[in-house]
C-alpha cells in the first residue's frame, strides 16, 4: 500500500528526528547529553506512580460501561436526532465511545471502515471524526491524576463540548466535501 | 465533577448491564480493565521515562526555550497566568507539537510533565488552575494535523483516495479546537467553575503586564 508506506515513512521520520536529532543537536551544543538524559528520565517515575491509580479507576469504570451495552442502547435512542444533521447512525457508537477510550474508538472505526469499504461515506465520516475528537476522560484522568488535582472545574465540560462540535463538524464537513 | 462522573459511569454500567442482560460481562470487565490499566501503565513507563530524558536534553540544549519563544505571542494569549519563561510554557509547546504530528507516545509523557510544571504555579493544590483547564481543553480537542491511523485503515480497505480525510479532519479539528477554547475561556469566570477567591490570585491582571506584587506561588519561579 503506497499511502501506508508514505505515511509511515513520514511518522517514522518525525519520530527519529526527535529521538536522534535532539541528542545530536545538544551534543554539538556541548551539552552533557547522557547525564541530562538520566536526570530527566529519573523524573518520570514519580509522575508515573501517581498516574497508575487514576488510570485503573477510570479504565475500570469505562470498561464496565462498554461491557454493559450502554453505548448500543444509547445509539438506538439517539437515532432520530441524527437524521437532523445527516449523521449516519452507524457512526454514533464511535462518537459515544470516543471520549472514553481511544483504543475502543479505534476498534469501532476499523470495524466501520472494513465493513463499509474505504470509499464509503460512513468510512470517511468515521475517519474524520477520529481526527477531530479526543479521548477526553482518559486525558483528564491521567493529566490531572499526575498532579493530584481533585477539583477539575470546567475542563471536562469544555472537552465534551469540543468532542460534540468535532463530531458535528466531521459530519457536516464530510457532507460538504464528499456528497 | 470527577467524583460524580466516576460514580455515574459505574452506576450506568450496572443499570444497562442489568437491562441488557450483560451483568456477567460487566463483572468480567471489572478485573479485566484493572489488569489492562496496569499493563497500559507499565507499557507507558518505558516510553515515558525515555521522553522525559530526551526532554531534559532538549531543555539543556536550549531547544525548548527557543520553541517556546517562537510561539510566545500565541502562548501568552492562551495562558496569561503562566510567565513566558516558565518551564511550563516549554513543556506545553512540546506536548502540542507532538500532538500535532500525531506522536501520541511522545505527547502523553510531555503533557504529564507540563502538568507537573503547571502545578508549581498552582496556589490551590488539588484545584485545577485556569492554565491547566485551557491546556487540557486543547489536549482533549485533538490538534492532530494528519490522522495517520485513519488513513492507514482507509488505504487498507481499498480507498481510492485515503488522504482525502486529511482536509476534512483538519477543518473539523479547527472547529473543535476553537469550540474548546471558547468554552474553556467562557466557563472559567462563571460562578459554577471560577476559582475560589484567594487574595493572592491576580485573576484580573492583564496578560502582558505582571501584577505589581507578584503572588506567592509565582514569585518563586
Amino acid at each position: 500500500m503506497n499511502v501506508e508506506i508514505i505515511s509511515s515513512a513520514i511518522s517514522n521520520g518525525l519520530f527519529l528526528l526527535l529521538v536522534a536529532g535532539i541528542p545530536a543537536y545538544a551534543y554539538l551544543r556541548k551539552v552533557k547529553v547522557y547525564e541530562s538524559f538520566i536526570e530527566g528520565a529519573k523524573e518520570g517515575f514519580p509522575i508515573l506512580l501517581k498516574v497508575i491509580p487514576h488510570l485503573i479507576a477510570m479504565l475500570v469504570a469505562i470498561g464496565m460501561l462498554r461491557a454493559s451495552g450502554a453505548f448500543e442502547t444509547l445509539s438506538k435512542w439517539l437515532a432520530p436526532a441524527l437524521s437532523a444533521i445527516g449523521m449516519p447512525a452507524e457512526t454514533l457508537p464511535l462518537a459515544l465511545v470516543r471520549p472514553f477510550s481511544g483504543s475502543a474508538a479505534n476498534g469501532v472505526m476499523a470495524e466501520l471502515i472494513t465493513t463499509h469499504g474505504g470509499d464509503a461515506f460512513i468510512s470517511k465520516v468515521a475517519a474524520t471524526m477520529m481526527g477531530s475528537t479526543e479521548t477526553t476522560f482518559y486525558v483528564v484522568a491521567i493529566y490531572f491524576g499526575a498532579v493530584g488535582i481533585k477539583r477539575t472545574r470546567h475542563a471536562i465540560p469544555a472537552g465534551l463540548v469540543s468532542d460534540l462540535v468535532g463530531v458535528i463538524a466531521a459530519v457536516l464537513v464530510c457532507r460538504w466535501v464528499f456528497l | 465533577m470527577l467524583n460524580a462522573i466516576w460514580v455515574g459511569l459505574i452506576i450506568t454500567a450496572v443499570i444497562f448491564g442489568a437491562i441488557n442482560g450483560r451483568i456477567p460481562d460487566v463483572v468480567a470487565a471489572v478485573t479485566d480493565s484493572a489488569m489492562f490499566a496496569f499493563e497500559l501503565a507499565l507499557g507507558l513507563a518505558g516510553v515515558m521515562i525515555l521522553w522525559m530524558g530526551l526532554m531534559k536534553i532538549a531543555e539543556h540544549a536550549g531547544l525548548i526555550l527557543a520553541l517556546a519563544r517562537s510561539l510566545k505571542p500565541l502562548m501568552r494569549r492562551l495562558f496569561p497566568d503562566v510567565p513566558v519563561d516558565h518551564p511550563a510554557m516549554g513543556s506545553m509547546v512540546m506536548n502540542m507539537s507532538a500532538n500535532m504530528f500525531g506522536l501520541t507516545n511522545a505527547a502523553t509523557p510531555l503533557g504529564l510533565r507540563a502538568m507537573a510544571d503547571l502545578e508549581k504555579l498552582n496556589p490551590n493544590p488539588g484545584t485545577a488552575t485556569n492554565a491547566m483547564c485551557t491546556f487540557l481543553a486543547i489536549n482533549t480537542s485533538s490538534i492532530q494535523l494528519i490522522p495517520m491511523t485513519a488513513i492507514i485503515y482507509l488505504a487498507a480497505a481499498g480507498s481510492a483516495n485515503p488522504t482525502s480525510v486529511i482536509t476534512t479532519s483538519l477543518i473539523a479539528t479547527i472547529f473543535s479546537t476553537t469550540a474548546a477554547l471558547i468554552t474553556v475561556k467562557a466557563l472559567e469566570k462563571t460562578r459554577r467553575f471560577r476559582l475560589p477567591a484567594t487574595p493572592t490570585l491576580p485573576s484580573q491582571a492583564p496578560s502582558d503586564t505582571p501584577p505589581p506584587q507578584a503572588p506567592t506561588g509565582e514569585a518563586a519561579s
